[in-house]
């Protein structure tokens, strides 16, 4: 397994935010962890990249106890995260938000081949190199943090709601890329309130509530599975 | 009202601000700097630069410095000083935020109790060379002023009119704006100085781009400490003393400096470390010196009230044109 | 929080027993009142052993007893006007040092027949030689005139983020203080002499050797003084100044004008400030501007700050500490502003709360950390 999590516990002051929470990633996987607002989903997500410490509980990845490190430890070791909603530098341009992805690289020649392939994922984000990322639109944003991410070489991409705040197309056009990052071979494990796009993503699935994993297995089933239906997709 | 001083003697009288505003434009980085990261008024920052003028004179003192050498050597002595006096201001500044500022930023402690610690470090700093140090070494340690060796001569480099441009003058001025060009390179183009407005946009997000935010940290006060050093040794060379006390007003200028150009932005540290060299000097020259440290208060208290956000604007991040 | 070390348990008990004795029936509280405070009055004739140890007169060359009581009670009273604007209302003023000054000033410049100002006046209206305005009517042209200064400072300053409003209120002190070194009509570097002493039935009731009752004045002042702020703590204003600095947007949705009690709690520190000023100068008759150095300020807030923001005993006994320790160790004196830095560094560090905090505020400081992470959350 490239990341295990077991049980862990995270609190915010005197609330308890993760009721002992367990999920794996396997390498080569996409995983996804959709659940309703406040079921946890951003927490989960800040305990696994280390911007919050957990209470108990371990994290693993590649074999290694990740538990104890903080986030910018855990990065180096290739478990990067693209925060949700507008997580770039709001002052800092296109390419110098990329460049902020790349931060722990020193491999010029590789970073550049990099920041081809972005540009080639993103071809908007081609067109605003110069632009401040502050000024440009919520997909636009969202783009720029998925591109960030992939900039370090990530042996997991951790994605936090990828899609929200945006229209109905812009969502479908952002799991498109998502798809076509997986396929170039990058593990992901996105978590999502938009359960459709998430579960066709995904190899396997997570189901969260309230802070606790309620169901799992192959997004193809919990697709088709009734009671996800009723709650998370909106069919009768 | 003294009109006709001020035009007779313009050009002198606007030299004179320039030298002033750039010791004040240094010191202010530091002052900006630490805030853009850390939103903190670094209140023992006018302390580190005193540190830094009992050093250059220590560093004098040991190499048996007087106005007497040749010029290869004045220039290396005045070198050697200002590295020393650097260092030394660094290390006092990293000590600060070791043993006061991160404790408190690791409780999480509210503005007022970090700005009193603040406070508290300064008078430690003051009293360390206003007092302690004079019971075990003696002098010059203490509360009264110590002269500082001339090194480099006070020389004309050339006429205009009635005003002559110093030599002091002209270094003071151009290892300043020097300075301060490279910082503001090395803060909009490097990727350490990235991962500086990195952090001080969105803390968070930069550790998880990979940047150790207490790097960041440290490595703020240590270019604040750095020039705060040069500044010292800029000062002692145009005012050629040091005491214990001299960093309260040069902070408390150099913070109005850093407001008035826009806390937490590079290049307003220069432009209101310079304006408000020039007003004071103005001001003295039209009313009276006594009025002079007034000049740099209402300034402050103006501004804050009318703009805080300072000419150019705040944020280290859009420190960019 | 389980605090089992000795030293931390005697100090919440101590700290705990302003908050009992409000407990306490009736007829608990009074007499225990009127023991401390007749314990206070008789405090500059204490001479039985051991207490007297705590006189600073033992040892030759130490401070005058009784004149250090008057300065405890004066910078209590200071205490206990700052305590207001920094731990009621929140507001972090670096610049007290200037309403001490206005108030201190104020009498000096009408109450004192050498003053420029007082001449000027006897000049215009053909008054006699040597008028000079009464004790008495100078106590609230002292207090209208800090009421003044601190509007005229608070109403634009006040909106500032916390720790710009410091900066501005530190230049406020320095201005003041310059310009009433510079200017001639509040006699320049020399300052004014001859500040008049209250009125009293006998005539030479106030004067400098029985400062004992100096002492009893200013304790006097500084009972009535806490008496009121206790009533104001209590009533709609107190609560008012609570809700703000717990959160005041929220304040502001229930209907509290922060700005409008925030200039409330300035002008309220500003006049205590002033009546303190007004005791120490007719005190020490005369007045110059070299006595009102930024240094104060920063004396008056580590008082109220150490002794725990927000709670008037913690207030008190803060300036307590500040001012009797340094008098009754006097061998050190050259020591005290290094040790006092320490100090000041050490417990904001280690105790941030202060020793003897006001309960509520410290459950803020506890609660911070977690308001912080459920913003977080939230986001």
């Amino acid at each position: 397994m490239l990341l295990e999590v077991k049980d862990i516990v995270l609190n915010y002051g005197k609330i308890e935010a993760l009721h002992g929470l367990s999920l794996e990633v396997g390498e080569g996987e996409v995983v996804s962890l959709i659940g309703a607002n406040g079921a946890g989903k951003t927490s989960t997500m800040r305990a696994i990249s280390g911007v919050r410490g957990v209470s108990s509980g371990q994290i693993s990845f590649n074999g290694e106890n990740v538990t104890n490190l903080r986030a910018d430890q855990r990065m180096r070791k290739g478990l990067v995260l693209a925060p949700e909603g507008r997580g770039v530098f709001p002052g800092m341009t296109v390419v110098e938000n990329l460049e902020m992805g790349a931060y722990t690289r020193r491999d010029r020649a590789a970073i550049l081949s990099d920041f081809e392939r972005v540009f080639e994922l993103f071809p908007r984000l081609s067109e605003r190199k110069k632009q401040v990322a502050g000024t440009m639109s919520g997909g636009e944003q969202q783009m720029l943090s998925i591109g960030r991410a992939l900039m370090s070489r990530p042996k997991l991409l951790l994605l936090d709601e990828p899609s929200m705040g945006l229209a109905p197309m812009l969502i479908q056009q952002i799991f498109s890329i998502i798809r076509e990052i997986a396929q170039q071979g990058t593990t992901i494990l996105v978590v999502e309130q938009n359960a459709k796009q998430a579960l066709t993503l995904a190899d396997r699935a997570y189901v969260l509530e309230t802070g606790n994993i309620v169901k799992t297995g192959k997004g193809s089933d919990l697709l088709t599975d009734t009671s996800i239906r009723e709650a998370y997709l909106g069919v009768a | 009202m003294d009109f006709t001083n001020l035009i007779e003697g313009l050009a002198g009288f606007t030299v004179d601000g320039l030298t002033k505003g750039s010791i004040y434009a240094l010191v202010a980085l530091g002052y900006t700097l630490v805030y853009g990261v850390l939103r903190l008024i670094n209140f023992a920052h006018s302390e580190v630069f005193m540190v830094g003028a009992w050093t250059v004179l220590g560093v004098y003192t040991a190499v048996g410095a007087h106005s007497g050498v040749g010029v290869w050597l004045a220039i290396g002595i005045t070198l050697l000083a200002g590295l020393v006096a650097a260092l030394v201001s660094a290390g006092t500044a990293l000590v600060v935020e070791r043993v006061a500022y991160r404790p408190l930023r690791n409780k999480n402690a509210p503005p007022l109790i970090v700005l009193i610690t603040a406070i508290g470090c300064s008078l430690v700093l003051v009293e360390i060379f206003g007092h302690a140090l004079r019971v075990f070494f003696g002098a010059p340690f203490g509360r009264s002023a110590v002269n500082i060796p001339t090194v480099v001569p006070t020389r004309e480099v050339f006429t205009i009119g009635n005003f002559n441009m110093s030599n002091i003058d002209l270094i003071v001025i151009l290892a300043a704006v020097g300075m301060m060009v490279a910082l503001d390179l090395f803060v909009n183009k490097s990727r350490l100085g990235r991962g500086v407005r990195a952090v001080a946009q969105d803390p968070d997000t930069a550790s998880l781009m990979g940047v150790n935010k207490n790097n960041v940290i440290m490595l703020v006060f240590i270019i604040g400490g750095v020039a705060a050093g040069l500044a010292a040794l800029l000062h002692t060379m145009k005012y050629d003393f040091a005491k214990f006390d001299m960093g309260f007003l040069i902070g408390i200028k150099a913070f109005t400096a850093a407001v008035l150009g826009g806390i937490g932005n590079l290049r307003g540290a220069l432009v209101g470390g310079l304006l408000l060299g020039v007003c004071e000097v103005y001001s003295s020259a039209l009313i009276s010196s006594n009025w002079e440290d007034v000049t740099a208060f209402v300034i402050l208290v103006v501004v804050l009230m009318f703009r805080p956000t300072g000419i150019l604007g705040e944020s280290l991040g859009k420190a960019r044109a | 929080m389980t605090d089992t070390t000795p030293q931390k348990s005697v100090l919440k008990r101590v700290a705990a027993v302003p908050s009992l004795l409000g407990g306490a029936p009736q007829w608990v509280k009074v007499p225990l009142i009127l023991l401390v405070l007749s314990f206070c009055v008789y405090l500059p004739f204490l001479n039985i052993l051991p207490f007297a140890y705590i006189r600073t007169d033992l040892r030759p060359n130490g401070s005058d007893w009784s004149t250090v009581l008057f300065t405890i009670a004066l910078y209590m009273i200071v205490a206990v006007g700052l305590n207001v604007v920094i731990g009621w209302a929140g507001l972090l003023d670096l610049g007290y040092v200037g309403f001490y000054a206005v108030g201190a000033y104020s009498i000096a410049l009408f109450g004192s027949p050498a003053s420029p100002v007082t001449k000027a006046i006897a000049a215009q209206f053909g008054l006699p030689e040597g008028w000079s305005m009464a004790f008495a009517a100078c106590i609230p042209l002292a207090i209208c005139i800090a009421l003044i200064a601190g509007v005229i400072l608070g109403a634009p300053t006040l909106r500032l983020r916390g720790d710009y409003l410091a900066i501005v209120t530190m230049g406020f002190g320095e201005i003041i203080r310059i310009v009433m070194r510079n200017s001639t009509w509040t006699g320049g570097p020399a300052g004014i002499i001859a500040v008049p002493e209250p009125p009293a039935a006998d005539e030479d009731f106030f004067n400098t050797i029985d400062v004992h009752r100096w002492y009893w004045l200013a304790l006097a002042v500084l009972v009535i003084l806490i008496w009121l702020m206790r009533r104001l703590e209590h009533s709609r204003v107190g609560r008012a100044w609570l809700a703000i600095r717990e959160d005041e947007d929220a304040a502001a949705v229930m209907g509290v004008n922060a700005f409008k009690y925030k200039l409330w709690a300035f002008a309220i520190g500003a006049s205590l400030g002033a009546i303190a000023g007004l005791l120490f100068a007719s005190k020490q008759a005369y007045v110059e501007p070299n006595g009102f150095q930024l240094n104060l300020s920063f004396l008056f807030v580590a008082m109220v700050v150490i002794g725990g923001s927000g709670n008037i005993w913690g207030a008190l006994f803060g300036a307590f500490l500040i001012t009797y320790l340094p008098e009754r160790f006097r061998e050190f004196e050259s020591w005290r502003p290094l040790a006092f830095g320490v100090a000041l560094v050490a417990i904001m560090v280690l105790r941030p709360q202060g020793l003897f905090p006001n309960r509520r505020r410290a459950r803020e400081l506890e609660d911070r950390k977690h308001e912080a992470e459920e913003a977080a959350a939230d986001a």
